[in-house]
């Protein structure tokens, strides 16, 4: 099974639209309020960095199912700048914002898998996951 | 049960009970949980949470809005929580470093370390304490066939890693010269010629080089632009500053030191140090050369090794037992 929902980021409004999108599906899916809040503040996160870095994206709902587990899926996807040194953004502490711990590598450590894939000039694609525990 | 639902249900014992009796030893043991949170890595929504469910046991009928705003602690804490994970695995990361450079810095001093010479005509003390972990002062002697002993004392400017690697390199260079058969001029200017070649520019060591010759009775001496030391002279009572000038080492290749002498008596002193010790510092003001020099008084009739013990001790004890330099200090008292 899979389906899929999206909310475009163009202002800073939309955010708050993700945010709100992934909660209901998160609490659909039965995780909970602790989990509830990482999955909304991973998606913030990435939100953000769309927001302020890409100008314009793209985050995407997707619920994964397997014989084992169930869990939600966040893609967010950007045609900006791209990331250059995607292995220096994972640092901790690399943030621009400075050691307040949330950032790339927060997300990595709010979800259970995280992947990134990024091109200079042509935009970034990161997918991330939570299983329902 | 594991240590997690222990924890939760001791949460919720302890504050039930200190709602019913806002007893101390409730809160008390609200510490002790708060302390195994810790231990076990529980996360501040965690610990929200587990309010949150502790509340609704004690009180099922409890209000909305209470419940509601805790919840909205809980997504307050999201972010908190986080920055506590990366500061522990900086912190875990920076232990990890800290013992490595630990390891360094033995292997660092083994490889560093010079004997004091025996010998009957002068008695030797000497400390040198880093800093930071590794040391960025340099000492040695030698001795000669014929008995001199030479000492080097060197110090660079700039501490820490990069310096301690640079003295390693100062260490082997000399460790291939004849020391005791240069001239303490030539040893600086050979020096010299390898510190240009292979010390980054921006490090500068200075060193004083001396050596005592126990058939002429006097002790040669250089330096390169190095912190002067003193001597004493038990016929007049009173210390003098070596006068020696000479460019740091590495800066021009060319450069060439001299070699000055004193003669050296019974009970006369020659104190050695580097400018961590004459820059110790009183809260915001540096010390006085003679400060230093009337401390050495005080101790001056114990054997030179007690004398620098002391002096360090008390310049420690002024610091707040905080070097802002590495310490290193060498007296020779003539004996005989
Ligand atoms: N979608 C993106 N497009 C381009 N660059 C990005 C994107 N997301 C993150 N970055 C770059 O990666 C850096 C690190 O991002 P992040 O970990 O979220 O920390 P912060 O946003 O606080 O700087 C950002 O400063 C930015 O340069
Ligand atoms: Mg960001």
């Amino acid at each position: 099974m899979n389906s899929q929902s999206c909310v475009s980021i163009q202002k800073e409004w939309d955010i708050v639209a993700a945010r709100q999108m992934g909660r209901e599906i998160a609490k659909q899916l039965g995780f909970g309020t602790v989990d509830q809040a990482r999955i909304t503040t991973a998606i913030s996160e990435l939100a953000r960095n769309i927001y302020l870095y890409a100008g314009e994206g793209q985050i995407c709902f997707e619920i994964v199912e397997t014989l084992e587990q169930k869990g939600m899926t966040i893609v967010a996807t950007d045609s900006g700048p791209g990331i250059e040194d995607l292995s220096l953004v994972m640092q901790d502490g690399y943030t621009t914002s400075g050691g307040l711990g949330a950032g790339l590598p927060g997300v990595r450590r709010l979800m259970d898998d995280f992947d990134m894939e990024s091109e200079v000039g042509h935009g970034t694609r990161i997918v991330t996951t939570k299983w329902v525990r | 049960m594991d240590t997690k639902d222990l924890d939760a249900k001791s949460y919720t014992d302890f504050l039930k009970r200190y709602i019913e009796t806002r007893d101390e030893q409730a809160l008390y043991g609200a510490e002790q949980v708060s302390k195994s949170f810790i231990k076990n890595q529980i996360s501040p929504e965690e610990i929200v949470h587990l309010h949150i469910q502790s509340l609704l046991e004690i009180y099922p009928e409890i209000q909305d809005q209470i419940q509601l705003s805790m919840n909205f602690l809980l997504e307050a804490m999201i972010a908190y929580g986080l920055a506590h994970q990366e500061y522990q695995l900086l912190r875990e990361k920076q232990l990890r470093i800290k013992s490595e450079i630990d390891v360094a810095a033995g292997m660092q001093s083994m490889l560093m370390q010079s004997e004091v010479p025996n010998t009957d005509e002068l008695d030797i003390g000497v400390i040198s304490v880093p800093a930071n972990q590794m040391n960025g002062d340099y000492h040695h002697f030698v001795k000669g066939k014929d008995g001199a002993i030479s000492i080097a004392i060197a110090d660079i400017i700039g501490k820490g890693i990069p310096a301690a690697l640079s003295m390693s390199m100062i260490k082997y260079a000399m460790d291939s010269f004849p020391e005791s058969e240069m001239s303490t001029n030539a040893i600086l200017a050979s020096l010299n010629r390898v510190v240009e070649r292979n010390v980054d520019p921006s490090m500068f060591i200075t060193m004083f080089y001396a050596q005592y010759k126990p058939d002429t009775g006097k002790l040669y001496y250089s330096s390169a632009g190095h912190e002067p030391g003193f001597y004493y002279s038990n016929k007049t009572k009173s210390f003098h500053e070596f006068e020696a000038k000479g460019l740091v080492l590495g800066v021009d290749p060319d450069t060439t030191y001299v070699q000055s002498e004193i003669d050296i008596e019974k009970d006369d002193m020659v104190i050695l140090l580097t400018d961590g010790v004459t820059e110790c510092r009183k809260g915001d003001t540096f010390i006085e050369r003679d400060e230093l020099l009337e401390v050495i008084k005080t101790y001056m009739h114990l054997p030179a090794q007690d004398i620098v013990n002391h002096v360090y001790r008390y310049f420690e004890r002024i610091q707040n037992f905080q070097l802002r330099d590495d310490f290193t200090l060498v007296i020779l008292k003539k004996v005989v």
